[in-house]
């Protein structure tokens, strides 16, 4: 990989508009991290992309001239996917931020990468649409959500990013333009290329279009928050939950420690923490006696199993107090120590208690707190280890030392590692080490493919 | 302690529409919901009785369907809800309206505390529970923004007579005024207007409303309060008259600042200094 020289950047000034290329004190600290915040890692030019045919034009340039190109959206990944290891260029996509079509007889809507899912979801909303995907981060791109192929709390019902990808328009490395899929409904067309690029971090092109799926918006929705006094009761429900015909959109579970620690971040109460732990489900329907036949259902199944009640969410405000807080977590947990590292391991859904038991284990073990909370309907946990006084050495030793463990039990468990923030280069160990020399291959075959130079992304995943 | 909370239904979205020829919110067919300031007078209810014990009463004015409303304050706690409704008040102004509470209080018998919300979020003039208020010649105060410290004196005190109060004793309360927060002890019974987000208020139950049944709401009509005199009531009884509602203007100016941080720092400094906020 080579480094670029004063000559290069000349170039690539020519191939861009002026103002968009920016290098050395010109790039904000904010592009040598992702919210990872492992180390710093500056690209030696940023390119403020404006359109597709800029960015084919780069990466022509940095393929003949073998350089890293990064692609990034608004930089709030999880795992490093986002940063320039290698130096090179880094291309920010979030100013090609515009929604380019709406098709309402397809149900499909034609956005650019930069586009952030609250504007996407507002947009959907604002006309009786829905676009389902809805991870925590608000404030992503939508580049980013399919980079990483994104859950989110709806997932249980509606599944992830790639379930609502129908087309994607991407730059290859050595610039070629090509368009993957469209709007069609079904597709049995020779290998689905565009799956490919669901979910592999920018290591086989740059996306610099997407169709997506809409669905239209259901009419009501309701959440029901219900306590536990215990957490095998609440996680042993789960599977029964799914069986019951009720169709809940989100299963999420949460405990009274974490609850705690948002109320203290927000400085606001959450509507209830005397309990335990608590499952926060909800249903969406056409009409409020479909969503309350539902609710209804899932309240007797929990309350006749030892839940102590049902706390019904039903309106914006009731909404905002317990979602809001939900949604807060992850910064809570970041607010109430030094320094964190998270687990996003997804797991068979019967596997979820055992596996948090297992946590339990290792924090006492380690002596380390490692708090969770997860979307337990879909397996998918999310497990923090918190640096609290720890001093470098000793961080290091029990970071090490915590994720090998977990990855291990995931991998007897039948759990993958990541469900839903993908492994740039802080999972990429455990992930080779879960998924084998085999299909690593593989793995580096597609990349090879694509990707001959290797100058996109390296470093990540393979 | 028997505390009466005052409560409204409300259209359960943002964007309600007007009738453009009479200016009037268009209700049918909307989603509806209990009005979002009332939940903390609810809450305050349900802490106050935790301390002294007692009951709660939910009251609203409205139509048969405003019921819900009074159901969903029982699944969050309250012991019974009351109906006002009656043709005859239909198209109430504040003041018929705040008339038409305070004989629907009258007629629940004793009590100790009315508690409103600071205002609704369809009408917003944060009038009827002062005027409630006057109509059952209380000491009252709005914008109470903590939890009332109740102060029970004991039934033999001064003021147990009044306004056949179940017995004599206090609230502490804060009120924000202007400029100030202003501590105040006022005698019982007595109406309090309380503020919104001073806590969170608890969620409905499907426990209570699971277990809950029979008559949950009472329903009171025009027969069923003291002053009879229907031209106190509905439209007869109301001196103003609406002529148009219309959203408010957003005078919201958004500035969106480019530039390194050097030139960021220097912009928000004058855009600061030019709005004299520096």
């Amino acid at each position: 990989m080579n480094r670029l020289t004063k000559k290069d950047i000349a170039v690539l000034k020519g191939l861009v508009p002026e103002g968009c290329l920016y290098t050395g004190k010109q790039i904000s600290e904010d592009y040598a991290h992702d919210e990872l915040s492992a180390g710093s890692y500056k690209p030696q030019a940023l390119i403020k992309a404006e359109d597709e045919k800029q960015i084919s034009a780069v990466m022509k340039y940095a393929n003949t001239r073998r350089f890293p190109v990064v692609a990034r959206g608004a930089g709030t990944g999880l795992v490093g996917g986002a940063v320039a290891l290698y130096g090179g260029i880094m291309i920010d996509l979030s100013g090609m931020d515009r929604i380019l079509e709406l098709d309402s007889e397809n149900l499909t809507v034609t956005v650019q990468p930069g586009v952030l899912l609250m504007d996407l979801q507002k947009y959907a909303d604002d006309r009786e649409l829905m676009y389902p995907p809805d991870p925590g981060e608000k404030a992503a791109t939508v580049g980013g959500n399919i980079s990483t192929n994104a859950g989110g709390m709806r997932a249980v019902k509606y599944g992830v990013t790639r379930d609502y990808v129908m087309g994607l328009t991407v730059v290859l490395p050595d610039g070629e333009i090509v368009e993957m899929g469209g709007k069609v409904a079904k597709n049995s067309s020779g290998y689905s290329l565009m799956d490919l690029f669901i979910g592999s971090e920018g290591t086989l092109g740059i996306i610099t279009s997407a169709v997506l799926r809409l669905i239209p918006k259901p009419a009501s929705s309701v959440s029901l928050l219900i306590p536990f006094p215990g957490m095998e009761t609440a996680l042993s429900l789960i599977p029964r939950i799914i069986l019951s015909k009720t169709d809940p959109t989100a299963v999420e579970y949460m405990e009274r420690d974490i609850i705690l620690m948002a109320e203290a971040y927000l400085g606001k109460k959450f509507p209830d923490s005397a309990s335990g732990c608590y499952l926060l489900l909800t249903f969406d329907g056409q009409s409020v006696a479909e969503v309350e036949t539902r609710y209804e259902a899932v309240a007797d199944l929990c309350l006749a199993n030892g839940a102590t009640d049902a706390w019904i969410v039903d309106t914006d405000e009731r909404h905002t107090s317990v979602w809001g807080a939900r949604g807060a977590f992850l910064e809570a947990i970041k607010a109430s120590t030094p320094g964190i590292d998270e687990c996003d391991v997804v797991l068979p859904r019967n596997k979820v208690c055992d596996f948090i038991l297992y946590t339990h284990e290792l924090a006492e073990e380690l002596q380390v707190r490692i708090p969770y909370f997860g979307h337990a309907g879909d397996g998918n946990l999310h497990v923090y280890v918190c640096r609290d006084r720890m001093d470098k050495e000793r961080w290091d030793e029990v970071l090490a030392e915590a994720f090998g463990r977990m990855y291990k039990k995931a991998a007897e468990f039948g759990g993958q590692v990541s469900g839903e923030h993908g492994i740039g280069f802080a999972k990429r160990e455990y992930l080779h080490a879960l998924l084998g020399e085999a299909q690593m291959r593989l793995m580096r075959g597609i990349k090879k493919a694509f990707d001959p130079n290797g100058i996109l992304n390296p470093g990540k995943i393979v | 302690m028997n505390i009466v909370v005052c409560i409204k239904q409300v259209p359960g979205t943002t964007n309600a529409e007007m009738d453009p020829e009479t200016g009037v919110l268009k209700r049918d067919n909307i989603p509806a919901k209990l009005n979002p300031y009332d939940l903390f007078a609810l809450e305050a209810a349900f802490r106050i009785r935790e301390q002294a014990g007692g009951r709660v009463a939910a009251i609203t004015m409205g139509p048969p369907a405003a019921e819900a409303a009074l159901l969903e304050a029982v699944y969050m706690g309250a012991d019974e809800g009351v109906l006002l409704t009656d043709r005859r008040f239909a198209g109430a102004d504040v003041m018929a309206t705040s008339y038409t509470l305070s004989q629907g209080i009258r007629a629940l018998g004793a009590f100790d505390l009315v508690l409103c919300g600071k205002q609704t979020t369809d009408g917003d003039t944060a009038q009827v529970g002062p005027e409630i208020a006057e109509f059952l010649g209380l000491p009252h105060c709005a914008n109470v923004v903590e939890l009332p410290i109740v102060e029970l004196q004991g039934a033999e005190l001064p003021g147990a007579e009044l306004q056949g109060a179940a017995f004599a004793s206090s609230v502490i309360v804060k009120t924000a005024m202007e400029t100030v927060v202003q501590t105040q002890r006022i005698q019982l019974p007595c109406l309090l207007g309380m503020d919104r987000d001073i806590f969170t208020p608890r969620l409905p139950s499907y426990l209570r409303k699971k277990r809950m049944t029979g008559a949950l709401v009472r329903t009171l009509t025009l027969d069923d309060l003291e002053d009879q005199d229907p031209e106190r009531y509905g439209l007869s009884g109301s001196p103003t008259q609406v002529e148009r509602i219309y959203p408010p203007e957003s005078d919201a100016e958004q500035h969106v600042v480019g530039g390194t941080a050097e030139e960021l720092s220097a912009e928000l400094l004058q855009v600061l200094d030019r709005f004299r906020l520096v």
